[in-house]
């Protein structure tokens, strides 16, 4: 457990004050000495540790916000380094889990603050204790399943969060308020089939992953300064290469299966897709509900990074040291890896969840 | 025919379509989307029944899950 509000900081030994640290943000009259305080006694956790989670544990780091839980199933890699901002060259080559990483790093920008570093897939076996005790939740996911996930623990349990994602240019937030706002169930009521666009198949540039994160974080600092009246209350995107912003107001539905009926079906069935070993080596990546695969689309798509061998029943890519074979229910076998969490997360990326 | 906007742009589409049938027009997957008919968000489950008339503004939003 981490406390709340350290006392003998690093900071506090060199003598930096409270007072010179934040003074632009205690002059900024919204936030003033009270708001101040009020950030350092909140607890706030961020589930994703990549371009978004980096970013969100930046500014909220730097901002005083008292501790900060970071939950990341994965390790850093050079391709990260283009925008995930708390990581290193050095980092990439220690294959460094990014949940450390970015707490060594943390420490490093602001002593006052409390990081707790917890490696692992967030599920809806362990998801409830990774948001127990704290005031928000931060989305810095990278699928969908893990949000539908992270709108039920809310939900649940009246405690707000703040969705956001990014691919390519543009970036969409929503900020949930459970009771108040409209929840992700909503606006979307089941995440999208098929495949998907991902950051490691379309790409997406880091000036798109820190719009996002400006919008997040300053709405975080307004639910934890209690200032719910300021939210934005749409649902909000901009694409920053086309120069369109969209903001759709976004309503509650009386027919909501989440925040109305509270029917938290991503949370109490184990996971939508199971993992199991498959042989020496290898994990299989299943679908509970078949979510149906278009093998050609597919093909061309991982055709971007490896070789691609493909029949009527099959499309297998060597990614790296991987090889993923997918089959047209979804059900996918990564070989080259024993680690369920790694293997969800090569799912995530190169068919999308 | 019929000139609706469309994410800002002027659109000309067939008359008389469901929003079910405009996205399938548009061949935009229904499960990838919200959208908004002249400043209001329409739920999923009166797209079937909602005919898009003449001038309506859509703002059709992409439902994305990246975040690496």
């Amino acid at each position: 457990m981490i406390e709340r509000g350290a006392e003998s900081s690093q900071a506090k030994r060199q003598g930096m004050s409270v007072t010179d640290r934040y003074s632009r943000q205690i002059l900024f009259a919204p936030i003033g000495r009270e708001g101040q305080e009020k950030l350092r006694q909140a607890k706030i956790v961020i589930i994703g540790c990549g371009a978004l989670g980096t970013s969100q544990a930046n500014l909220l780091a730097r901002a005083g916000v008292g501790a900060i839980r970071i939950v990341d199933r994965d390790y850093v890699e050079e391709s990260n380094l283009q925008r995930q901002m708390l990581f290193e060259e050095a980092d990439a080559a220690r294959k460094l889990p990014k949940a450390v990483a970015a707490e060594e790093k943390l420490k490093r920008i602001n002593s006052d603050v409390q990081i707790e570093a917890i490696v692992a897939d967030a599920r809806s076996g362990n998801i409830e204790e990774f948001t127990s005790g704290c005031d928000l939740v931060l989305d810095g996911t990278d699928n969908f399943e893990t949000r539908y996930l992270l709108n039920d623990v809310a939900v649940k349990h009246g405690l707000p969060w703040i969705y956001g994602a990014v691919v390519a240019s543009y970036g969409l937030t929503l900020t949930i308020v459970p009771e108040h706002t409209a929840c992700l169930a909503c606006v979307f009521p089941e995440p999208p089939g098929g495949i998907h666009e991902t950051c490691d198949t379309v790409g997406v540039i880091g000036a798109a992953a820190g719009w996002v994160t400006a919008i997040q974080v300053s709405e975080a600092l307004k639910i934890l300064l209690g200032r719910r009246e300021e939210l934005h209350g749409t649902l909000l995107s901009y694409d920053l290469w086309t120069n369109r912003r969209q903001g759709v107001e976004a309503r509650r539905q009386s027919g909501c299966r989440t925040c109305v009926a509270r029917d938290f079906v991503y949370l109490e069935r184990e996971s939508a897709s199971r993992v199991s070993m498959c042989g020496r080596n290898s994990v299989q990546i299943h679908q509970r509900q078949p979510r149906p695969v278009n093998l050609g689309v597919l093909k061309t798509r991982l055709s971007n990074f490896g070789p691609v061998q493909a029949n009527q029943h099959l499309v297998q890519c060597r990614v790296g040291d991987y090889e993923l074979t997918v089959f047209p229910d979804g059900r996918a076998i990564i070989k080259g890896t024993q680690d369920p969490a790694l293997a969800r997360s090569l799912y995530a990326r190169y068919i999308g969840s | 025919m019929i000139t609706i906007e469309i994410n800002g742009d002027s659109r000309q589409v067939p008359d008389r379509m469901t929003l079910t049938a405009l996205l399938e027009w548009l061949k935009i997957p229904r499960d990838r989307v919200a959208v908004e008919r002249n400043l209001e968000i329409v739920p999923k489950g009166d797209w079937d029944t909602v005919v898009v008339a003449e001038r309506d503004r859509l703002e059709i939003v992409h439902f994305i899950g990246g975040g690496r």
